[in-house]
């Protein structure tokens, strides 16, 4: 266990260098008037090199970059230019990151109860009217783009319910509608699964011969079931994961929610170039966290897998 | 076997003797044939057909079909609305000549079947010519993604030296939120149609080869593809006989859906500001303009109709992309 979370932890440690180095180079090739503002007309030839000089920009990428690194180990991301202008990156996303892993968790939680839930009910009304009902929310919840029905949930649930249009911390009743937003597509995903899982593991001949021992239906579901049931879910949590941070950006901002994804749809918008790589690479990392978190999940769960022999390759 | 039956209801009613029944055999049956070499040759014979199957299992799918005669519909009249008599161009401005004021926000009526937007363009006019913008860029991106990842899956599944690197190089990209990927590519490269496509294409490939090395790789070493080498069948006849059919309906299901999901990332680009320039008309821009007055009722019609037609686009796609891959599956060919 110990060989194999050292192994797969160097894996995201190199996936998480070839990231950040990516997108620092990818960053590099963007105009400079982004590091200026609203003043770039007004500012001389001379004035503008001045700038550049002392923001580091006008070195060779080696060098940059290798100030980037530097900065980066002490923890410093650089300083907003045009958002909150001066301000270390850090400081302006600081106090945001508390809305967004609150929403990110509950949304997550909401998904797997209701999604699993969900789920079961299907397998247990196998082509009668509830699994129809289901199916025919995850075939909309897919195929329609998250941009629009998103959008109407907050357009119709707003005033149908007679809840706040827009986030307000001291509201709780301003959580309900983005919270249950954001666990939407993740309820498909968990209840398609775990209706395909059911319908295919209760046929299977284990569950034939507890059946055939008397073991009662609640004991089957609870002791072979669901304990079965660990692994492949542990497999999804990852993909749930960064579903909910594609979510979270859409609904952050269309709720105006103080968190990460808001902020980043305002740093695009305004081109503030530090916050938008300091931003890129919080959620890169916070993805490739997801994955091996989930990876280390199935390992510890799943005593099928081998864990000295090319096991991340499968 | 029909023969068999036949002849042995009589007897069984008992109504007629053996002679009278030798008598009605043709006796030209029972000549011993002569040898044939082509026939001996011959395996087992089925008219199988991995289309006609196809067919038949989609043709069975009534909803299927009726979302296939939606869609033919609508792709139809997108690409011929401009022709028709009496269409208005979807960028033109339109002005009361009366007061010389552009038509702002009129309601949809005889004039303009959709109503105008706030600048006074016409949007029935609009909506098609959103559409036809959105479905060019769903198709392109979709038949690109389509290529790129049916090649990598297959250099990636075929050649086993490759496995690990490309394997790591899959990692790697997989990793990272598709949201961030596009949104980072689209604020580097400059707003436009081009733009679009090359920060779809980067991040939509990817599923697909997976998908088609995971098959090839399960495919490529099974005992009736051994035995199809043995017996020296050529590597095309393979492919095309043997490993194609396996993967033609997870490939047709990838670009069908990769269509609706390059549609919704381009509400959802466009929403960002990271879209096509206001100047094209698209759905993305169309539920954008109405996203920006959808707080006052009466001017609810100019959100309402993009995502009605973007709606029945999507599901459209993504109903026919799964019906079409359950039918073309070989493992639900009886």
């Amino acid at each position: 266990m110990l060989k194999y979370t050292i192994k797969r932890l160097g894996q995201s440690l190199i996936t998480l260098f070839i990231v950040v180095s990516a997108v620092f180079l990818l960053m590099r090739l963007l105009p400079v008037e982004g590091y200026f503002g609203d003043g770039y007309d007004k500012l001389s030839e001379s004035q503008r090199e001045a700038v550049l000089q002392k923001m580091g920009l006008l070195d060779p990428w080696y060098v940059q970059m290798g100030a980037f690194y530097k900065g980066l180990l002490r923890g410093d991301l650089g300083v907003s230019t045009i958002y909150r202008k001066d301000v270390p990156v850090l400081e302006v996303i600081g106090p945001r990151v508390p809305y967004s892993m609150k929403f990110g968790i509950v949304a997550t939680c909401l998904a797997l109860i209701a999604g699993l839930g969900m789920g079961v009910s299907m397998a247990k009304n196998k082509g009668k009217g509830l699994d129809k009902l289901w199916t025919g929310y995850v075939v909309f919840v897919n195929a329609v783009p998250l941009a629009v029905y998103l959008l109407f949930i907050q357009l119709y649930g707003t005033s149908l319910l007679d809840l706040p249009l827009l986030f307000d911390k001291y509201m709780p009743s301003s959580w309900i509608l983005p919270a249950v937003s954001m666990s939407l597509g993740g309820i498909a995903g968990y209840a398609m699964w775990m209706r395909r899982y059911m319908v295919d593991e209760l046929n299977k001949d284990y569950i034939k011969l507890a059946k055939a021992k008397g073991l009662s239906q609640s004991t089957i579901m609870v002791r072979h079931v669901m304990r079965n049931a660990y692994v492949p879910m542990a497999q999804y949590l990852p993909a749930s994961i960064l579903m909910t941070i594609s979510g979270s950006i859409y609904i952050e901002s269309l709720y105006s929610i103080p968190g990460m994804g808001g902020l980043l749809v305002d740093v695009i918008q305004r081109q503030d170039n530090t916050m938008v790589q300091a931003l890129v690479l919080i959620f890169s990392s916070v993805g490739i966290i997801g994955l091996f978190l989930g990876d280390l999940l199935m390992a510890l769960f799943d005593p099928r897998i081998k864990l000295s022999k090319s096991g991340a390759s499968r | 076997m029909i023969r068999g039956a036949m002849m042995r209801e009589p007897l069984a009613a008992g109504s007629e003797s053996a002679e009278a029944i030798a008598a009605k055999v043709d006796a030209s049956l029972f000549v011993p044939a002569d040898f044939d070499a082509n026939a001996a040759e011959r395996g087992g014979y089925s008219d199988y057909s991995y289309w006609r199957s196809t067919m038949r299992g989609f043709l069975k799918n009534r909803v299927a079909l009726g979302f296939l005669l939606l869609l033919g519909a609508l792709l139809l009249f997108t690409f011929v609305q401009p022709l028709l008599p009496g269409q208005k161009s979807p960028t033109h401005i339109h002005i009361d000549p009366a007061t010389g004021m552009q038509y702002r926000n009129v309601a949809p009526g005889a004039e303009f079947w959709f109503g105008t937007n706030t600048i006074g363009q016409d949007l029935w006019a609009r909506i098609w010519g959103g559409t036809r913008t959105s479905l060019m860029l769903g198709l392109l991106v979709g038949v690109a993604e389509m290529l790129i990842g049916i090649t990598f899956g297959a250099i990636w599944g075929y050649v086993r030296r490759l496995d690990g690197v490309i394997t790591e190089i899959y990692n790697v990209i997989n990793n990272i939120p598709t949201t961030i990927v596009l949104m980072l590519l689209a604020y580097i490269l400059r707003p436009s149609f081009k733009t679009m496509v090359i920060a779809m294409c980067a991040t939509g490939w990817l599923g697909l080869a997976r998908f088609v090395r995971n098959q090839i790789v399960i495919i490529r070493d099974r005992e009736y593809n051994l035995a199809s080498r043995c017996l020296g069948t050529p590597s095309r006849r393979i492919i095309v006989k043997n490993l194609l059919p396996y993967l033609v309906s997870v490939i047709m299901l990838q670009t069908a859906l990769s269509i609706p999901g390059t549609i919704g990332w381009e509400v959802f680009l466009t929403y960002i500001g990271l879209g096509l320039p206001v100047s094209i008309p698209s759905l993305g821009n169309l539920v954008n303009e109405g996203r920006q007055i959808m707080m006052s009722p009466e001017l609810r019609y100019q959100l309402l109709f993009p995502t009605i037609i973007l709606s029945l686009i999507t599901i459209s796609f993504y109903v026919l992309g799964n019906a079409f891959s359950d039918a073309s599956d070989p493992r639900n060919h009886v």
